[in-house]
Protein backbone atom coordinates (compact mmCIF):
# COMPACT_ATOMS: atom_id res chain seq x y z
CA UNK A 1 0.00 0.00 0.00
CA UNK A 2 3.09 2.17 0.30
CA UNK A 3 4.58 1.64 -2.65
CA UNK A 4 1.84 2.37 -4.37
CA UNK A 5 1.22 5.37 -2.75
CA UNK A 6 4.44 6.12 -3.73
CA UNK A 7 3.61 5.53 -7.02
CA UNK A 8 0.91 7.38 -7.07
CA UNK A 9 2.38 10.73 -5.90
CA UNK A 10 5.59 10.29 -7.77
CA UNK A 11 6.08 12.87 -10.54
CA UNK A 12 5.89 10.87 -13.40
CA UNK A 13 2.55 9.15 -12.44
CA UNK A 14 1.73 12.77 -12.27
CA UNK A 15 2.07 14.01 -15.16
CA UNK A 16 0.81 10.43 -16.74
CA UNK A 17 -2.32 10.91 -14.78
CA UNK A 18 -3.20 14.66 -16.28
CA UNK A 19 -1.87 13.48 -20.32
CA UNK A 20 -3.98 10.26 -20.08
CA UNK A 21 -6.85 12.84 -19.08
CA UNK A 22 -6.27 15.29 -21.84
CA UNK A 23 -6.19 12.37 -23.77
CA UNK A 24 -9.48 11.23 -22.79
CA UNK A 25 -10.90 15.02 -23.42
CA UNK A 26 -9.48 15.13 -27.19
CA UNK A 27 -11.26 14.44 -30.40
CA UNK A 28 -8.46 12.55 -31.45
CA UNK A 29 -8.72 10.02 -28.94
CA UNK A 30 -12.33 9.50 -29.52
CA UNK A 31 -11.96 9.39 -33.21
CA UNK A 32 -9.21 6.73 -33.60
CA UNK A 33 -10.90 4.32 -30.89
CA UNK A 34 -14.35 4.98 -32.63
CA UNK A 35 -12.23 4.12 -35.73
CA UNK A 36 -10.82 0.81 -34.14
CA UNK A 37 -14.48 -0.45 -32.87
CA UNK A 38 -16.38 0.50 -36.10
CA UNK A 39 -13.56 -1.58 -38.16
CA UNK A 40 -14.32 -4.43 -36.13
CA UNK A 41 -18.24 -4.01 -36.50
CA UNK A 42 -17.64 -3.52 -40.05
CA UNK A 43 -16.01 -6.54 -40.44
CA UNK A 44 -18.54 -8.52 -38.65
CA UNK A 45 -21.61 -7.08 -40.58
CA UNK A 46 -20.01 -7.46 -43.98
CA UNK A 47 -19.18 -11.14 -43.34
CA UNK A 48 -15.52 -11.29 -43.24
CA UNK A 49 -15.36 -14.10 -41.21
CA UNK A 50 -17.15 -15.94 -43.93
CA UNK A 51 -14.60 -15.55 -46.25
CA UNK A 52 -11.32 -16.52 -47.51
CA UNK A 53 -7.85 -16.20 -47.63
CA UNK A 54 -5.09 -18.56 -48.35
CA UNK A 55 -7.51 -21.02 -46.28
CA UNK A 56 -8.50 -19.11 -43.19
CA UNK A 57 -11.99 -18.52 -42.97
CA UNK A 58 -13.72 -17.25 -39.56
CA UNK A 59 -11.78 -15.10 -36.58
CA UNK A 60 -8.23 -15.87 -38.20
CA UNK A 61 -9.17 -14.02 -41.16
CA UNK A 62 -11.18 -10.85 -39.10
CA UNK A 63 -8.10 -10.54 -37.21
CA UNK A 64 -5.30 -10.95 -40.36
CA UNK A 65 -7.27 -8.24 -41.96
CA UNK A 66 -7.36 -6.02 -38.61
CA UNK A 67 -3.65 -5.69 -37.93
CA UNK A 68 -3.46 -4.83 -41.87
CA UNK A 69 -5.63 -2.17 -40.81
CA UNK A 70 -3.60 -1.58 -37.93
CA UNK A 71 -0.67 -1.23 -40.13
CA UNK A 72 -1.81 1.24 -42.22
CA UNK A 73 -3.41 3.55 -39.53
CA UNK A 74 -1.39 3.07 -36.35
CA UNK A 75 2.21 4.23 -36.79
CA UNK A 76 1.08 7.20 -38.82
CA UNK A 77 -1.57 8.24 -36.52
CA UNK A 78 1.38 7.40 -33.45
CA UNK A 79 3.99 9.62 -34.99
CA UNK A 80 1.78 12.50 -36.02
CA UNK A 81 0.20 13.07 -32.31
CA UNK A 82 3.10 12.24 -30.62
CA UNK A 83 5.27 14.26 -32.57
CA UNK A 84 3.43 17.44 -31.34
CA UNK A 85 3.46 16.57 -27.63
CA UNK A 86 6.57 17.61 -26.27
CA UNK A 87 7.71 20.20 -28.98
CA UNK A 88 3.87 21.50 -28.88
CA UNK A 89 4.10 21.85 -25.21
CA UNK A 90 7.57 23.78 -25.31
CA UNK A 91 5.56 26.22 -27.90
CA UNK A 92 2.54 27.24 -25.91
CA UNK A 93 4.59 27.22 -22.81
CA UNK A 94 3.22 24.83 -21.20
CA UNK A 95 6.08 23.17 -20.49
CA UNK A 96 7.92 26.13 -18.68
CA UNK A 97 5.21 26.26 -16.54
CA UNK A 98 4.96 22.61 -15.42
CA UNK A 99 8.49 22.29 -15.42
CA UNK A 100 8.87 25.50 -12.83
CA UNK A 101 7.68 22.63 -10.28
CA UNK A 102 9.44 20.46 -8.63
CA UNK A 103 9.21 17.52 -11.88
CA UNK A 104 11.89 16.08 -13.00
CA UNK A 105 13.10 16.21 -17.16
CA UNK A 106 12.72 12.41 -16.89
CA UNK A 107 9.75 12.37 -15.10
CA UNK A 108 7.70 14.27 -17.57
CA UNK A 109 9.31 12.51 -20.51
CA UNK A 110 8.55 8.87 -19.52
CA UNK A 111 5.33 10.16 -18.06
CA UNK A 112 3.88 11.36 -21.15
CA UNK A 113 5.25 8.25 -22.91
CA UNK A 114 3.86 5.48 -20.68
CA UNK A 115 0.45 7.68 -21.10
CA UNK A 116 0.73 7.78 -24.66
CA UNK A 117 1.17 4.15 -25.23
CA UNK A 118 -1.87 3.53 -22.74
CA UNK A 119 -4.02 5.98 -24.94
CA UNK A 120 -2.46 4.23 -27.98
CA UNK A 121 -2.68 0.79 -27.10
CA UNK A 122 -5.72 0.05 -24.83
CA UNK A 123 -8.20 1.02 -27.73
CA UNK A 124 -6.87 -1.62 -30.19
CA UNK A 125 -6.54 -4.31 -27.68
CA UNK A 126 -10.32 -3.69 -26.75
CA UNK A 127 -11.31 -3.98 -30.37
CA UNK A 128 -9.06 -6.95 -30.73
CA UNK A 129 -10.39 -8.51 -27.16
CA UNK A 130 -14.10 -7.28 -28.41
CA UNK A 131 -13.94 -9.39 -32.46
CA UNK A 132 -12.60 -12.52 -30.09
CA UNK A 133 -15.76 -12.27 -26.80
CA UNK A 134 -17.81 -11.33 -30.05
CA UNK A 135 -16.61 -14.56 -32.21
CA UNK A 136 -17.20 -16.98 -29.09
CA UNK A 137 -20.70 -15.41 -28.72
CA UNK A 138 -21.47 -16.61 -32.18
CA UNK A 139 -19.48 -20.00 -31.55
CA UNK A 140 -16.68 -19.34 -33.89
CA UNK A 141 -13.65 -20.41 -32.69
CA UNK A 142 -11.33 -18.53 -31.04
CA UNK A 143 -7.70 -18.63 -32.22
CA UNK A 144 -6.38 -17.63 -28.76
CA UNK A 145 -2.90 -17.82 -29.79
CA UNK A 146 -3.54 -15.38 -33.08
CA UNK A 147 -5.24 -13.23 -30.45
CA UNK A 148 -1.61 -13.25 -27.97
CA UNK A 149 0.43 -12.87 -30.94
CA UNK A 150 -1.57 -9.75 -32.52
CA UNK A 151 -1.70 -8.23 -29.29
CA UNK A 152 2.14 -8.58 -28.19
CA UNK A 153 2.80 -7.55 -31.91
CA UNK A 154 0.53 -4.28 -31.68
CA UNK A 155 1.88 -3.19 -28.37
CA UNK A 156 6.00 -3.53 -29.51
CA UNK A 157 4.72 -2.06 -33.14
CA UNK A 158 3.06 1.18 -30.80
CA UNK A 159 5.98 1.31 -28.30
CA UNK A 160 8.60 1.07 -31.62
CA UNK A 161 6.75 4.42 -32.91
CA UNK A 162 6.12 6.09 -29.95
CA UNK A 163 9.96 5.99 -29.47
CA UNK A 164 10.97 7.44 -32.87
CA UNK A 165 7.91 9.93 -32.31
CA UNK A 166 9.33 11.03 -28.68
CA UNK A 167 12.83 11.52 -30.09
CA UNK A 168 11.75 13.60 -33.24
CA UNK A 169 9.29 15.50 -30.60
CA UNK A 170 12.61 16.17 -28.28
CA UNK A 171 14.90 17.11 -31.09
CA UNK A 172 12.77 19.22 -33.33
CA UNK A 173 12.93 23.18 -32.61
CA UNK A 174 9.05 23.33 -34.21
CA UNK A 175 6.13 21.19 -34.29
CA UNK A 176 5.64 21.52 -38.18
CA UNK A 177 9.72 20.67 -38.33
CA UNK A 178 8.61 17.33 -36.17
CA UNK A 179 5.52 16.63 -38.45
CA UNK A 180 6.99 16.90 -41.58
CA UNK A 181 10.18 14.70 -40.40
CA UNK A 182 7.44 11.88 -39.07
CA UNK A 183 5.98 12.27 -42.39
CA UNK A 184 8.77 11.76 -44.35
CA UNK A 185 10.10 8.81 -42.14
CA UNK A 186 6.52 7.17 -41.92
CA UNK A 187 7.00 7.07 -45.99
CA UNK A 188 10.64 6.17 -46.68
CA UNK A 189 9.41 3.07 -44.02
CA UNK A 190 6.33 2.46 -46.36
CA UNK A 191 8.20 2.81 -49.39
CA UNK A 192 11.07 -0.05 -48.21
CA UNK A 193 8.34 -2.50 -47.34
CA UNK A 194 8.99 -5.75 -49.64
CA UNK A 195 7.81 -5.07 -52.80
CA UNK A 196 10.17 -2.23 -52.97
CA UNK A 197 13.06 -4.58 -51.55
CA UNK A 198 12.00 -7.39 -54.09
CA UNK A 199 12.38 -4.52 -56.77
CA UNK A 200 15.75 -3.46 -55.47
CA UNK A 201 17.27 -7.09 -54.87
CA UNK A 202 16.31 -7.66 -58.91
CA UNK A 203 17.49 -4.67 -60.13
CA UNK A 204 20.55 -3.84 -58.56
CA UNK A 205 21.74 -7.54 -58.31
CA UNK A 206 22.42 -6.82 -54.37
CA UNK A 207 23.24 -10.06 -52.08
CA UNK A 208 19.44 -11.11 -51.68
CA UNK A 209 20.78 -11.80 -47.29
CA UNK A 210 21.97 -8.12 -47.36
CA UNK A 211 18.84 -6.72 -48.15
CA UNK A 212 16.49 -8.99 -46.32
CA UNK A 213 18.57 -8.01 -43.06
CA UNK A 214 17.87 -4.26 -44.23
CA UNK A 215 14.33 -4.69 -44.95
CA UNK A 216 14.44 -6.46 -40.99
CA UNK A 217 15.53 -3.28 -39.74
CA UNK A 218 12.66 -1.50 -40.67
CA UNK A 219 10.05 -2.37 -38.12
CA UNK A 220 7.16 -2.08 -40.04
CA UNK A 221 8.31 -5.21 -42.27
CA UNK A 222 9.37 -7.12 -39.13
CA UNK A 223 5.44 -6.37 -38.13
CA UNK A 224 3.95 -7.02 -41.29
CA UNK A 225 6.14 -10.65 -41.53
CA UNK A 226 4.85 -11.54 -38.05
CA UNK A 227 1.54 -11.10 -38.64
CA UNK A 228 1.92 -13.22 -41.60
CA UNK A 229 3.66 -16.10 -40.11
CA UNK A 230 1.00 -17.56 -38.37
CA UNK A 231 -1.39 -17.87 -40.85
CA UNK A 232 1.13 -18.92 -43.71
CA UNK A 233 3.83 -20.84 -41.68
CA UNK A 234 5.90 -20.95 -45.21
CA UNK A 235 5.82 -17.35 -45.88
CA UNK A 236 4.10 -17.85 -49.36
CA UNK A 237 2.67 -14.79 -49.95
CA UNK A 238 6.36 -13.47 -49.67
CA UNK A 239 7.91 -15.35 -52.12
CA UNK A 240 11.61 -15.36 -52.40
CA UNK A 241 12.07 -13.29 -49.21
CA UNK A 242 10.28 -15.91 -46.93
CA UNK A 243 13.20 -18.19 -48.42
CA UNK A 244 15.95 -15.72 -47.03
CA UNK A 245 14.19 -15.14 -43.44
CA UNK A 246 12.71 -18.77 -42.64
CA UNK A 247 16.38 -20.50 -43.69
CA UNK A 248 18.19 -17.77 -41.60
CA UNK A 249 16.15 -18.26 -38.30
CA UNK A 250 13.56 -20.71 -36.99
CA UNK A 251 10.22 -19.06 -36.85
CA UNK A 252 9.99 -19.35 -33.22
CA UNK A 253 13.05 -17.62 -33.27
CA UNK A 254 11.38 -14.56 -35.58
CA UNK A 255 8.15 -14.33 -33.83
CA UNK A 256 10.36 -13.59 -30.62
CA UNK A 257 12.55 -11.19 -33.32
CA UNK A 258 9.16 -10.07 -34.03
CA UNK A 259 8.12 -8.89 -30.67
CA UNK A 260 11.39 -7.59 -28.84
CA UNK A 261 13.18 -5.63 -31.68
CA UNK A 262 10.57 -3.42 -32.08
CA UNK A 263 10.56 -2.52 -28.41
CA UNK A 264 14.29 -2.42 -28.31
CA UNK A 265 14.20 0.26 -31.09
CA UNK A 266 11.47 2.21 -29.23
CA UNK A 267 13.57 2.13 -25.83
CA UNK A 268 16.73 2.98 -27.41
CA UNK A 269 15.08 5.71 -29.01
CA UNK A 270 12.89 7.14 -26.25
CA UNK A 271 15.98 7.16 -24.40
CA UNK A 272 17.55 8.80 -26.38
CA UNK A 273 15.16 11.58 -26.88
CA UNK A 274 15.06 12.13 -23.08
CA UNK A 275 18.64 11.96 -22.94
CA UNK A 276 18.40 14.98 -25.75
CA UNK A 277 15.43 16.54 -23.43
CA UNK A 278 17.36 16.57 -20.64
CA UNK A 279 20.62 18.21 -21.95
CA UNK A 280 19.70 21.08 -23.83
CA UNK A 281 17.02 23.83 -23.39
CA UNK A 282 13.52 23.16 -22.77
CA UNK A 283 12.32 26.12 -24.22
CA UNK B 1 18.94 24.02 0.99
CA UNK B 2 21.71 26.23 1.82
CA UNK B 3 22.51 29.98 2.36
CA UNK B 4 25.68 31.55 2.68
CA UNK B 5 27.30 34.30 5.26
CA UNK B 6 25.55 36.62 3.19
CA UNK B 7 22.06 34.85 3.11
CA UNK B 8 22.81 34.59 -0.94
CA UNK B 9 19.92 32.82 -1.97
CA UNK B 10 20.86 33.68 -5.80
CA UNK B 11 24.48 33.86 -6.77
CA UNK B 12 25.11 34.35 -10.43
CA UNK B 13 28.74 34.92 -11.60
CA UNK B 14 29.71 35.57 -15.08
CA UNK B 15 26.67 34.24 -16.52
CA UNK B 16 25.88 34.03 -20.21
CA UNK B 17 23.44 32.92 -22.41
CA UNK B 18 22.96 32.78 -26.14
CA UNK B 19 20.75 31.57 -28.45
CA UNK B 20 22.21 30.08 -31.55
CA UNK B 21 24.99 33.16 -32.08
CA UNK B 22 22.99 35.68 -30.26
CA UNK B 23 23.82 36.77 -26.77
CA UNK B 24 20.85 37.55 -24.85
CA UNK B 25 22.42 37.54 -21.27
CA UNK B 26 26.08 38.59 -21.08
CA UNK B 27 28.78 37.57 -18.44
CA UNK B 28 26.21 38.73 -15.83
CA UNK B 29 26.95 39.07 -11.93
CA UNK B 30 24.62 39.48 -9.47
CA UNK B 31 23.56 38.20 -6.32
CA UNK B 32 20.44 38.09 -4.19
CA UNK B 33 19.78 37.54 -0.61
CA UNK B 34 17.06 36.68 1.61
CA UNK B 35 14.04 39.51 2.35
CA UNK B 36 14.72 41.18 -1.02
CA UNK B 37 11.87 42.59 -2.76
CA UNK B 38 13.41 42.97 -6.76
CA UNK B 39 12.06 45.25 -9.16
CA UNK B 40 13.49 43.52 -12.15
CA UNK B 41 12.98 45.79 -14.71
CA UNK B 42 14.23 46.32 -18.52
CA UNK B 43 12.67 46.66 -21.98
CA UNK B 44 11.86 43.84 -23.90
CA UNK B 45 14.78 41.58 -25.12
CA UNK B 46 16.31 42.67 -21.56
CA UNK B 47 16.95 39.26 -20.83
CA UNK B 48 14.85 39.12 -17.84
CA UNK B 49 12.87 36.29 -18.95
CA UNK B 50 15.96 34.35 -20.05
CA UNK B 51 17.34 35.21 -16.30
CA UNK B 52 14.21 33.62 -14.66
CA UNK B 53 14.77 30.77 -16.76
CA UNK B 54 18.00 30.50 -16.19
CA UNK B 55 17.09 30.18 -12.16
CA UNK B 56 14.64 27.80 -12.71
CA UNK B 57 16.87 25.58 -14.41
CA UNK B 58 15.26 25.52 -17.68
CA UNK B 59 18.45 26.88 -19.72
CA UNK B 60 22.00 25.72 -19.99
CA UNK B 61 24.18 28.56 -19.74
CA UNK B 62 27.89 29.69 -19.23
CA UNK B 63 29.14 30.80 -16.15
CA UNK B 64 28.54 29.90 -12.40
CA UNK B 65 25.18 29.86 -10.76
CA UNK B 66 24.19 28.97 -7.49
CA UNK B 67 20.42 28.99 -6.02
CA UNK B 68 20.59 27.59 -2.30
CA UNK B 69 24.04 26.75 -2.83
CA UNK B 70 23.10 24.44 -5.28
CA UNK B 71 23.43 24.15 -9.55
CA UNK B 72 20.01 24.52 -11.12
CA UNK B 73 20.44 22.60 -13.93
CA UNK B 74 21.93 19.68 -11.85
CA UNK B 75 19.92 19.75 -8.63
CA UNK B 76 16.77 21.01 -10.60
CA UNK B 77 14.05 19.51 -8.69
CA UNK B 78 15.44 20.24 -5.24
CA UNK B 79 15.67 23.63 -5.83
CA UNK B 80 12.35 24.11 -7.47
CA UNK B 81 10.63 22.50 -4.51
CA UNK B 82 11.51 25.95 -2.81
CA UNK B 83 10.44 28.33 -5.95
CA UNK B 84 7.19 29.75 -6.71
CA UNK B 85 6.80 31.10 -10.36
CA UNK B 86 3.94 32.95 -12.21
CA UNK B 87 4.28 33.51 -15.86
CA UNK B 88 3.89 36.10 -18.12
CA UNK B 89 1.47 34.17 -20.14
CA UNK B 90 -0.55 31.97 -18.59
CA UNK B 91 0.00 28.61 -20.75
CA UNK B 92 -2.82 26.91 -22.46
CA UNK B 93 -3.23 23.54 -19.96
CA UNK B 94 -6.30 21.57 -20.68
CA UNK B 95 -7.08 20.32 -17.43
CA UNK B 96 -9.65 21.16 -15.82
CA UNK B 97 -9.28 23.45 -12.53
CA UNK B 98 -10.65 20.94 -10.24
CA UNK B 99 -7.90 18.75 -11.70
CA UNK B 100 -5.39 21.28 -12.12
CA UNK B 101 -5.62 22.17 -8.40
CA UNK B 102 -5.51 18.08 -8.12
CA UNK B 103 -2.10 18.56 -9.65
CA UNK B 104 -0.51 21.15 -7.61
CA UNK B 105 -1.33 19.33 -4.50
CA UNK B 106 0.31 16.32 -5.20
CA UNK B 107 3.48 18.01 -6.61
CA UNK B 108 3.91 20.84 -4.46
CA UNK B 109 2.36 18.78 -1.04
CA UNK B 110 0.41 21.79 0.22
CA UNK B 111 -3.08 21.32 1.38
CA UNK B 112 -5.68 22.14 -1.25
CA UNK B 113 -7.52 24.72 1.30
CA UNK B 114 -4.81 26.55 0.56
CA UNK B 115 -5.05 27.08 -3.06
CA UNK B 116 -8.58 27.67 -2.52
CA UNK B 117 -8.41 30.10 0.31
CA UNK B 118 -6.02 32.28 -1.97
CA UNK B 119 -8.12 31.89 -4.85
CA UNK B 120 -11.15 33.23 -2.88
CA UNK B 121 -8.97 36.37 -1.70
CA UNK B 122 -7.74 36.84 -5.40
CA UNK B 123 -11.44 37.03 -6.55
CA UNK B 124 -11.77 34.01 -8.15
CA UNK B 125 -14.56 31.43 -6.74
CA UNK B 126 -12.66 28.86 -7.44
CA UNK B 127 -15.22 25.79 -6.98
CA UNK B 128 -17.71 27.36 -9.65
CA UNK B 129 -14.79 26.84 -12.16
CA UNK B 130 -13.84 23.56 -11.47
CA UNK B 131 -15.06 22.21 -14.34
CA UNK B 132 -13.89 24.30 -16.54
CA UNK B 133 -11.13 23.82 -18.56
CA UNK B 134 -8.24 25.45 -17.10
CA UNK B 135 -7.60 27.47 -20.62
CA UNK B 136 -11.32 28.29 -21.44
CA UNK B 137 -11.23 30.77 -18.61
CA UNK B 138 -10.36 34.84 -18.92
CA UNK B 139 -6.42 35.75 -19.05
CA UNK B 140 -7.48 37.34 -15.90
CA UNK B 141 -9.06 34.45 -14.33
CA UNK B 142 -6.17 32.12 -15.18
CA UNK B 143 -3.57 35.09 -13.76
CA UNK B 144 -5.38 35.13 -10.19
CA UNK B 145 -5.37 30.69 -10.07
CA UNK B 146 -1.49 30.88 -11.08
CA UNK B 147 -0.68 33.83 -8.56
CA UNK B 148 -2.71 31.25 -5.88
CA UNK B 149 -0.77 28.31 -6.79
CA UNK B 150 2.54 30.38 -6.34
CA UNK B 151 2.08 32.14 -3.33
CA UNK B 152 0.20 29.07 -1.65
CA UNK B 153 2.84 27.47 -1.85
CA UNK B 154 4.85 29.69 0.66
CA UNK B 155 8.31 29.31 -1.16
CA UNK B 156 11.40 30.96 -0.25
CA UNK B 157 12.19 32.55 -3.64
CA UNK B 158 8.86 33.74 -5.73
CA UNK B 159 9.33 34.74 -8.98
CA UNK B 160 6.67 36.31 -11.32
CA UNK B 161 7.40 37.38 -14.52
CA UNK B 162 4.83 40.68 -15.42
CA UNK B 163 2.45 39.03 -13.08
CA UNK B 164 -0.41 42.07 -12.68
CA UNK B 165 -0.18 42.08 -16.59
CA UNK B 166 -3.93 40.31 -16.81
CA UNK B 167 -5.83 41.42 -13.79
CA UNK B 168 -7.90 43.97 -13.20
CA UNK B 169 -7.19 47.12 -10.99
CA UNK B 170 -8.93 45.68 -7.99
CA UNK B 171 -6.90 41.94 -8.19
CA UNK B 172 -3.86 43.77 -8.74
CA UNK B 173 -4.54 45.71 -5.27
CA UNK B 174 -5.38 42.06 -3.55
CA UNK B 175 -2.02 40.51 -5.31
CA UNK B 176 0.23 43.41 -4.02
CA UNK B 177 -1.18 43.63 -0.98
CA UNK B 178 -1.03 39.81 -0.85
CA UNK B 179 3.22 40.51 -2.23
CA UNK B 180 3.35 42.99 0.94
CA UNK B 181 2.80 40.43 3.58
CA UNK B 182 4.15 37.95 2.37
CA UNK B 183 7.08 36.55 4.95
CA UNK B 184 9.82 38.90 5.18
CA UNK B 185 12.47 36.05 4.75
CA UNK B 186 11.19 35.41 0.93
CA UNK B 187 13.28 36.82 -1.92
CA UNK B 188 11.08 38.12 -4.55
CA UNK B 189 11.77 38.83 -7.80
CA UNK B 190 9.37 41.17 -9.73
CA UNK B 191 9.82 41.50 -13.68
CA UNK B 192 7.53 44.35 -14.63
CA UNK B 193 7.53 47.05 -17.46
CA UNK B 194 5.21 49.10 -15.02
CA UNK B 195 7.92 50.44 -12.24
CA UNK B 196 5.34 52.93 -10.75
CA UNK B 197 2.85 50.42 -9.80
CA UNK B 198 5.65 48.20 -7.88
CA UNK B 199 7.50 50.90 -6.93
CA UNK B 200 5.91 50.69 -3.32
CA UNK B 201 6.47 46.84 -2.90
CA UNK B 202 9.97 46.50 -3.71
CA UNK B 203 13.56 46.98 -2.05
CA UNK B 204 15.94 47.18 -5.09
CA UNK B 205 15.61 48.18 -8.37
CA UNK B 206 17.83 45.98 -11.13
CA UNK B 207 17.67 47.15 -14.35
CA UNK B 208 18.74 45.16 -17.34
CA UNK B 209 19.51 46.06 -20.97
CA UNK B 210 20.72 44.20 -23.80
CA UNK B 211 21.56 40.99 -21.66
CA UNK B 212 23.23 42.90 -18.81
CA UNK B 213 22.54 45.10 -15.79
CA UNK B 214 22.55 49.16 -16.09
CA UNK B 215 21.08 49.78 -12.59
CA UNK B 216 21.44 48.20 -9.62
CA UNK B 217 19.86 50.69 -6.85
CA UNK B 218 18.89 49.68 -2.99
CA UNK B 219 15.91 52.01 -2.30
CA UNK B 220 14.78 51.16 1.25
CA UNK B 221 16.41 49.91 4.24
CA UNK B 222 15.88 45.93 4.39
CA UNK B 223 12.70 45.43 6.67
Amino acid sequence: MKKLKKIVSSTWFQILNTDVRQHLRSKWFWTYSILFGGFVAAMFSTGITESQIIGFVGLSRLMVTFMQISMVILPIYVLITTVRSVVGDRESNVMEYILSLPISFSGYFWGKFIARFLMTYIPVFIALLGAAVYGSFTELSVPWDLFALYSALLASMIFCFLGISMFISSVASTQDLAISTAFILWLILVAFLDLILMGLMLKLRMDAGMVIGFGMLNPLQVFRTAVLVLFDPELTVMGTASYYILDTVKRELFILFAIAYPILLGLFLGMAGNRYFRKHDII
Amino acid sequence: MTTNNNHELISIDNLSKAFKKQEVIKNLTIHFREKERIALIGQNGAGKTTLIRCILGQYNYEGDMKVFGMNPRKERKDILQHIGFVPQMPPPIKLTVKELLNFFVTITKTPADTFIRLSHEMGLPIEDNYHKPFFKLSGGMKQKLLISFALGRQPKILLLDEPSANLDPQARTILFDHLRNFPLDTLMILSSHRMDEISGLVNRVVEMDLGNVVLDKIISKQT
